[in-house]
This record gives C-alpha cells, structure tokens and sequence, in this order.
C-alpha cells in the first residue's frame, strides 16, 4: 500500500509541477481569469458550480476562435469564503500575470476585493488588474463604495427589491408582509429596503413582523413559523438563501402557513431539491434567468445552451446566465478595444451595450452596475423546462425592462487619467 | 401568551428530542469507552444518504431498518480497524482519529452523492396533518420522530441499567481485565457499542434526513449543537443527555417565541434606556435574534460553574 501511495503522491507532485510550468509558457498568448470564490468548506457546492459555468463559457468562446486569437484561460482560486484568504489568493493571481479577477459569494469578499484591486491599480498603473462581480448585491459597491476597476453584472439587493416591490404592490390580496432575514449585511438591508419601498408603493400594507436569525444556525424553523402565522402574515420577504430558505419554508408547509415567500435565491444550486414540494406556487423569485425562461421568451437557441450545460456538468443546471453575459462583453469590450490590456478594456465596457437573447444589456458607466432585464416569477408545476429534475419549474409573472430597473447611484467615480 | 407557550412547549420538546436521538449514541460511546467521537455526525450523515439511497430502492420503511445497520457496519469497522490501532496511544490519537474521519466521509459523500442537496423524502403514509392547534399544523412526522426518541431512550436505559449485556458492557469499562478474566471478549464488546452508538447516529439521520434536508453540510450543521448536549448534560450520561436536550429545545424554542430585549427588561424596573445609551445595539438585542445561539452560551456557563456537566460522574 505504502509503495502505491508513494507513487500517487509522486503522480500528483509531478502534475503539479508541470502544470506550473505550463503556466508560465502560456502566459503570453492566453487570457488569464481568476475565479476567486470558495472551493472548499461548506459553500465548495456553490463556488464549484460558478465555476463550471465559466469553464463553460471559456470553452464556447474559445471553441469560436477566442478573443483577438487568444484563448480565455480560467485559472480556479480558493477562497474559503474569507476576505482575507482572497486577498492572499488575489496577490498570487497577480504575481502570476492575471489581470481579470471575478468573484461572486459575499459582498463582504467583494468590498475587500475592491479595495485591494483599487490601491493595486493606483500603485501598478501599467499592472492593472479588474475585478468582474457576478454576484455580490450589496448597493455599496456602486455606491459609496465604486470603483473603476469593478464591473458588476448582477442587479443589485436594491433593484432586486425594486422590482420584486413593484410586482407586490400590484398584488391586491397582499396586505399583510413579515420580514425574515439572516442576521448579517445582506439580511439587514432586506428588511430595511423592502420597508421602505413598500411604505412608498404600498402605504396600507402591515409590516406585520420583522426578525432577523443567525445564519446557518437554525435547524428547526418551526418556531418562527408559528410566529409568522400568529402575525396573520400574508407574505413573507426573505433574502435567505441555502438551508435557510429551505427549512424555512419546508417548515412553513408541515405546519400548513398558507403565505407567499418573495426571495432571491430560490432558483438554483439545490434549493430547488430542497424546496421540492414545499415550494410549490408559494415561493416567487427575482433573476436575469431561469430555466423555463427559453421557453417563454422562444429563445430555443439559449435552451438548447442550458440543456447541453446541464448534460456536460449532469447534477448543476444553467443558473447565472449573468456570467454568460459577463464573458461575453468582456470579450465584446477586448475587441472594441483592440487591447487586452485591462484598463483599456475598462474604459472600452463603460457604457458599452450588448444585444442578449432577453433583450440590450447596458454597462452604466456611471456606476458600473450592468442594467439587464428582470424576471419575478414563480415555482410551480407543469412548466416545459423543470429545474433540477424535480418536477417543478418556475413561470414568470412579470417582466422588467432594463431601464426600469435602473436606480440612481451616488457614485463618484474616479477615472485614471 | 397561551398559544406561544403551546406552541413553544411543543416545538422545544419535539426539538429537544430530536437532539438527544442525535446526541445518545455519542454519549453511549463516551461513557462506555471513553472515546470522544468527533465523526458523529458524519455517522448522522451518512445514515441519512444510505436512507436516501435505499428508500429510492425499496421504500421508507425497509430503509429504517436497512440503513442504521449499515451504518453500525460501518462503525464496527471503523472501531475494529481504526480505532484499536491508535487505542494505545492514547485518548488524543483516538479524537484525531475521528476528526480526520469526518473530512474522509465528508468527501466520499461529495463523490457518491454529490454536493447538491438529495431529494429524500417523507414517507407518504406518514405525511398529513396529525392535529391543528389555533391554526397551526402538527404534522403527523413530527409525531413520529417523537415515538422514535422515547423508544430508543427507553430501550437504550433498560439494555444497559437491567441487562446481562448492559452490565457485562459497563464493567469492561471500569475493569476491563477482570471481565477479560471472566472469559468474555472485551475488544470484541467495544466493537460492539461503538457500532451501536454509530447505529444511534444513523437512525437519527434516517428519521431526521427527510424532515431537514439531507446534503453534504448536514454533518457539519449538526456536529456542535451534539456537544453541547453531551457536555451540559454530563458526558456519558444518558439521562443527562435527554434533560440537555429538552432544556436546550425549549430555551432555543422560547428565547424565539419571545421578542424581549434588555431594554425590555430595564423598562419594567423602571429604568428607560434610549437608542442613544451607550452600548444600544446590545441593550435593544431582542432574544429572537441570537436564540439559536444560546445553547453555546449554556455551555460556557456549564463548563464554568459544573464542568462536569448536570447528570456526569466525571470532570470534562
């Protein structure tokens, strides 16, 4: 046994090595992204899953002849989840010759980032490095908080919420909400902003409770769903994700609370299979995409994308179409620019427009926030396109445009010169 | 005030047994062996996706017997194989033991079964409401988790306080070379009841893998709220583990039920605190916010003032 393992720690050492090697060869005609996001602990499933979606996205693009005949190169980053890790893992990219970062999981990770990209550009003007965010929603990182080396290409908590509020004052039979949100940043402007929006779109609604619980550490909901129903709630918004969304409303079924959830993050990477049954036309969402979505907008040509991804990565389905347009107007902006060169490639996506199978996309370049359709929709039975396997798929109720999800910023960018 | 105290008392205490049917066997292994086991829940875990695993097969209830064995199978081989190797170097080889265990089942799982949640679900028999109660649904499941708990504490209390087995396990604790002498096998009993405490955390995520979810996470969601049970309610006792579970079920259950702040507190001594006092933040922190958090809180003061926990015979 002991001359078998010595063998594959050899294996492994040496494919190591090489690999290293290799990195240093390719530098010159590849385009290095790094994905800095957690592989490994408790939220490995998530960081895992946007990665394939961009190894995905490099192969197609690479497959069509690259960008200005070079080849996108993704290069995995592990996080665990922490700023300071991905700070380490950022000088190292950085060291190595990446010039395009992206991260998603946390705005915590992301404001880090930012500011580490940012004093980075100001020291290394000829080094410079740019950090694409797919999904990190804190509003700060376009507002007090942006910057010219970041690029983000998720609607923000505040538009999410905008456009969830907008579909919710117009629900009649709506009069009662309760707020039930984790116990950290996000969480807390949840509840903050669906207040205040809904006070401003909807007066007569009761916010009937507003709680808030430590992340992750609930196992039994049981107690909050007795809360909930004793507040005669109607609706509950959440901006739970993961097990808490699921337990929370696999709870709220056993003890039959008959509300609609409004969330965010319904849609994917297993909260589907969590939620089975439980989730059945009470659970609505806010996205740039679901599976179903090709179907109703008769896009066969993005379905049949979704469809081989979920063949070529079988238990992940198509879920942040975003990194698809991420990838794609990067490479629009290279080519605009005729450079790889990060900063000319920043200035090049400011502003820039890009045709999508949902309709124009829009790079605002006063804040960097990308403005891209929204879709609330639905979890419910009988669609074409189920996700995940389990029978149910989700069915858009609204649709918003992506001028109508714009939301002033008080950005004040500062330019390189 | 009524209906949050039903309600309370009813979710704490069905809370609570769920944590002692998780907490039992490792308080089993604990007392007979002294082995703390660090990979219990990853037992939990794995009884959950082999449920998973033979429910598509053959359905629920062939799965509730099939699965906890597999996992006391597992257990026996973990304890015959692994564990009576490092058993001579001490106590501290044996806990490292079990805590690279955990990393090893935590990546089998991520193999076999992936890392997305699996679709585990409640038998059909068993899924309606049992009984309403101002509105709120009992369901039948929840009954049934009960039952299961009350079982095994009971079954589990009367093997080892008034069987011939129970007393031959006990005294190879205490005297292990005088029941050696006596002619009974004692490596082969310590196979035996850490295969069993095994089988306790698998029958555990057999019945609670559906109700919750079962996924990759659930082993490490679970791991810490275990100790605290074991600790506070005395490591190695039974009983203690069940007063631990129901009193950390129900100061969880309550502390949410109620939206009571310091400031609350103060004002009904007359003394008004503003939002500008100093500190604020913690004076107006309701109880709601932090209750599933107050078990760990229980535990500091447990290890403070009784280290050796409500029911233990032993420090920790």
């Amino acid at each position: 046994m002991n001359a078998r393992l010595k063998n594959a720690l050899a294996a492994a050492a040496l494919t190591a090595v090489t690999s290293l090697a290799s990195f240093g060869a390719a530098a010159q005609d590849t385009i290095r992204v790094g994905y800095i996001d957690p592989l490994s602990g408790p939220f490995a499933n998530v960081g895992d899953a946007g990665f394939k979606h961009l190894l995905y996205m490099a192969e197609k693009i690479n497959s069509e002849g690259g960008v200005l005949g070079k080849k996108i190169e993704m290069i995995p980053l592990d996080n665990k989840s922490s700023p300071q890790e991905s700070l380490v893992v950022l000088r190292e990219a950085i060291d190595k010759g990446v010039q395009y970062v992206t991260q998603g999981n946390g705005s915590h990770v992301a404001g880090a980032l930012i500011d580490a990209v940012e004093k980075h550009n100001r020291r290394n003007p000829d080094n410079a490095v740019l950090f694409l965010n797919y999904a990190a929603v804190d509003p700060e990182l376009t507002n007090e908080k942006c910057s010219f080396s970041h690029f983000r290409f998720d609607a923000n908590a505040e538009m999410k919420l905008s456009a969830m509020t907008d579909y919710m004052a117009e629900q009649e039979d709506i009069e009662r909400v309760y707020l039930i949100n984790m116990d950290y940043a996000h969480g807390h402007q949840v509840s903050r902003i669906t207040k205040e929006l809904l006070a401003e779109k909807r007066p007569d609604v009761q916010i009937v409770g507003d709680v808030l619980h430590p992340i992750g550490k609930v196992k039994d909901f049981a107690p909050y769903v007795s809360k909930i129903k004793s507040s005669g709630a109607d609706t509950v918004v959440t901006g739970n994700w993961g097990n808490d969304l699921s337990l929370l409303v696999k709870a709220g079924a056993d003890a039959g609370l008959d509300v609609d959830y409004y969330t965010f993050y319904a849609g994917g990477l297993g909260t589907p299979s969590a939620l089975g049954q439980a989730g059945k036309d009470r659970v609505y969402h806010v996205t740039e995409w679901h599976t179903n979505l090709p179907v109703e907008e008769d896009t066969p040509e993005m379905g049949e994308f979704s469809d081989a991804f979920a063949e070529r990565y079988p238990g992940i389905d198509w879920y942040y179409n975003r990194l698809g347009t991420q990838m794609l107007m990067l490479k629009k902006a290279m080519e605009e620019a005729d450079s790889t060169d990060p900063m000319e490639v920043a200035k090049a996506m400011e502003g820039m427009e890009m045709e999508t199978p949902y309709g124009t996309v829009t790079m605002r370049a006063d804040d960097h926030q990308l403005l891209q359709p929204l879709y609330v929709s639905v979890l419910t039975e009988g669609v074409e396109k189920d996700v995940e396997n389990t029978g149910l798929g989700f069915k858009t109720v609204a649709r918003i445009e992506a001028d109508d999800t714009a939301l002033d910023t008080t950005c004040e960018m500062k330019r390189p010169e | 005030m009524l209906e949050l105290i039903t309600f309370s008392l009813i979710n704490g205490v069905l809370y609570g047994m769920l944590l002692f049917m998780l907490s039992s066997g490792l308080t089993l292994i604990f007392s007979m062996m002294g082995v703390l086991n660090f990979a219990h829940a990853s037992f939990y875990m794995l009884g959950a996706y082999f449920a998973y695993q033979i429910s598509t097969f053959v359905g629920f209830w062939p799965a509730l017997i099939i699965a906890p064995v597999l996992v006391a199978i597992v257990g026996a081989f973990v304890e015959r194989y692994m564990l009576r190797h490092v058993h001579q170097h001490g106590h501290v080889a044996e806990l490292l033991l079990t805590f690279g265990l955990v990393y090893l089942i935590d990546e089998i799982i991520h193999l076999v079964w992936g890392r997305m949640p699996v679709d585990y679900r409640i038998p059909e028999v068993l899924d309606f409401t049992l009984f309403s109660l101002f509105g709120i649904g009992f369901p039948a499941y929840r009954g049934f988790m009960f039952l299961v708990g009350v079982v095994m504490f009971v079954a589990l209390y009367l093997v080892l306080t008034r069987t011939r087995v129970g007393l031959i396990v006990q005294a190879s604790l205490s005297h292990p070379d005088m029941v050696d002498a006596l002619g009974h096998n004692v490596p082969r009993i310590f196979t035996l009841v850490f295969a069993l405490g095994t089988g306790l955390a698998g029958l555990a995520g057999v019945i609670a893998g559906n109700y919750l979810i079962t996924e990759p996470g659930m082993g490490w969601a679970m791991g810490p709220i275990v100790f605290v049970v074991v600790v506070f309610g005395g490591l190695g006792s039974l009983t203690g583990a069940l007063i631990a579970s129901m009193i950390i079920g129900l100061v969880t259950t309550f502390a949410i039920g109620l939206n009571l702040s310091l400031a609350d507190l103060f004002a009904s001594l007359g003394l008004e605190i503003t939002r500008e006092a100093f500190m604020a933040d913690l004076w107006f922190l309701e109880l709601s916010r932090i209750g599933p958090i107050l078990p760990y809180l229980l535990l500091v003061l447990m290890l403070i003032f009784r280290p050796r926990g409500l029911m233990g015979t032993r420090e920790t």
